[in-house]
């Protein structure tokens, strides 16, 4: 009996878990750039004296679905997105190298190019800065970011620094805790000179909606029938009693 | 309780402010001079469940982990400074700003404000002030009594013909103001600005020199907000948040079930 009881509540606990995945994606479904995160459910068996009954689910992440989301066109700008695969490479709060591809780019007052979040963007030699007034700024699709300096003709544009671009396997990529990618190793991912940039342009987030209210339902069915075998444990038990009460 | 319930209350809280965002942009799609915000998304922190590599038996590790992520959130609104549309009125004192630059306005205090309205009137004294509340042009500009025709040079410099004179006197000279992250002034309601930390200082300067903008006389800069792309922006947040809310009815009715069965 309480192989059963035990067992049917931890799954229902998992998919409780499960449902905060889907939760978290669709509570970011319009966040730039945000990667939907996979959820699904193992077997972990737990075997011991008797026959070899107890396999308890467990609920994991294997991995975020890596798929482009939809460009948008903003025309601003300081908003790039990445076409294809590969990331930006960004410096976070603890001043190390992490890789995003929320591109809404923006210049602080120190005139350092950073990200939505105040991460500075990494170029090939550090953060870039944007030395001066500038008449205009444009990212051109290798990264390269470009101004016209203030009082320059239309003609003569100065290169301020490449943003480092990036293409790491995905399988050797994972998420941090504050939502950028790192390397698993924890090595740095080399810069890439396949990666293309659009400029004027977003990527929006690749949560796919209606994906997650099916498997949020999936997900709710199966929790009912969890707690269905809870209560079937009980009633089992209520009738072992009986059993023991006529006797 | 249950953390989809909260990750779930985080998108309905960020959808609720992106629509708030998408209406005062609709209901400012005729301000003179307007810039259109947009509401910037991002994720929470994620919370280490299982970690992956953890070990799962004497000899096994777990191939992958589960982090929960704790919802998202609208961490900015960023002002967009493109270029409005240009509306000719053929009266003298509007002005528009062709490019970069800011016009500048003393507050009540005597700090400086900055706009991209250039509805100019005058008052009692024959200065230059902003419409609504009379706010006075900087550097100051008196248009003579006497003043028949106003001019103002692409560069700044306002002349009037006087009455009786044949040639047109020269009354002063316009400056504007630029900075390196416009995106950063804040906005302070009646079209104006003000300078802060991330916005730079000022780089004031006559107009059309040094990559400042060059002032159109008769002309107002329109708001550049888009009605259409602000309507997608509706639908797609109010879509988001109806989406946010049958989660927490879905976690709802998943623990009112486990109440009434158990």
């Amino acid at each position: 009996m309480d192989k059963m009881l035990y067992i049917a509540a931890s799954g229902a606990k998992q998919d409780l878990l499960g449902t905060a995945v889907r939760a978290n994606n669709l509570a970011n479904a319009q966040t730039t750039g945000f990667k939907a995160q996979l959820e699904q459910a193992r077997a972990m068996p737990a075997y011991g004296e008797g026959l070899p009954t107890r396999v308890f689910a467990m609920t994991e992440s294997p991995t975020n679905n890596y798929e482009s989301g939809p460009l948008q066109t903003t025309g601003r700008d300081l908003d790039m997105a990445i076409q294809g695969d590969g990331f930006f490479a960004v410096q976070d709060q603890n001043g190390a190298e992490a890789y995003t591809r929320a591109g809404s780019l923006q210049i602080n007052a120190n005139g350092m190019l950073q990200d939505a979040k105040g991460n500075l963007v990494m170029g090939d030699n550090g953060p870039i800065n944007i030395p001066g007034a500038f008449n205009n700024i444009s990212i051109a699709s290798d990264g390269m970011v470009m101004t016209r300096p203030q009082g320059a003709p239309e003609t003569e544009l100065a290169e301020v620094g490449r943003i480092k671009l990036v293409k790491p396997e995905y399988s050797d990529v994972k998420r941090g805790e504050d939502g950028l990618f790192r390397m698993k190793n924890a090595e740095l991912a080399d810069a890439d000179a396949t990666v293309i940039v659009a400029g004027g342009m977003l990527e929006g987030s690749n949560v796919n909606a209606v994906d997650e209210m099916v498997n949020m339902i999936s997900l709710q069915r199966h929790y009912e029938m969890q707690v269905k075998l809870m209560k079937k444990a009980d009633t089992l038990s209520t009738r072992a009693n009986q059993l023991l009460r006529i006797l | 309780m249950h953390p989809a319930l909260w990750i779930s209350k985080t998108g309905l809280d960020a959808a609720q402010t992106d629509v708030s965002v998408v209406s005062n942009n609709l209901a400012n799609a005729s301000t003179v001079g307007f810039k259109k915000d947009r509401a910037i998304f991002e994720d929470l922190l994620y919370q280490n469940i299982n970690q992956p590599g953890g070990r799962s038996s004497a000899d096994t590790e777990l191939p992958s982990g589960l982090m929960l992520g704790a919802g998202s959130k609208v961490v900015a609104t960023q002002k967009t400074h493109t270029q409005g549309n240009m509306l000719t009125t053929e009266n003298a004192l509007d002005l528009s700003v062709q490019g970069r630059g800011f016009f500048e306005i003393q507050q009540p205090d005597g700090s400086l404000s900055y706009t991209r309205n250039g509805q100019f009137t005058l008052n009692d004294q024959g200065q230059m002030v902003t419409p609504g509340a009379g706010l006075l042009l900087q550097p100051v500009v008196t248009i003579p009594p006497d003043a028949q025709q106003i001019t103002i040079s692409q560069d700044g410099e306002v002349s009037a013909t006087i009455r009786g004179q044949a040639e047109p006197q020269v009354l002063g000279q316009l400056t504007i103001s630029d900075f390196i992250n416009p995106t950063g002034l804040q906005p302070i309601g009646q079209n104006l600005y003000v300078e802060t930390a991330v916005s730079g200082a000022p780089i004031q300067g006559n107009p059309s020199v040094d990559g400042l903008g060059s002032l159109v006389q008769g002309a107002l800069e329109t708001s550049n907000v888009n009605v259409t792309e602000e309507l997608v922006n509706l639908i797609e947040s109010q879509r988001l948040y109806e989406m946010n809310s049958k989660v927490i009815s879905a976690v709802d009715q998943m623990l009112g079930q486990v109440i009434q069965q158990l």
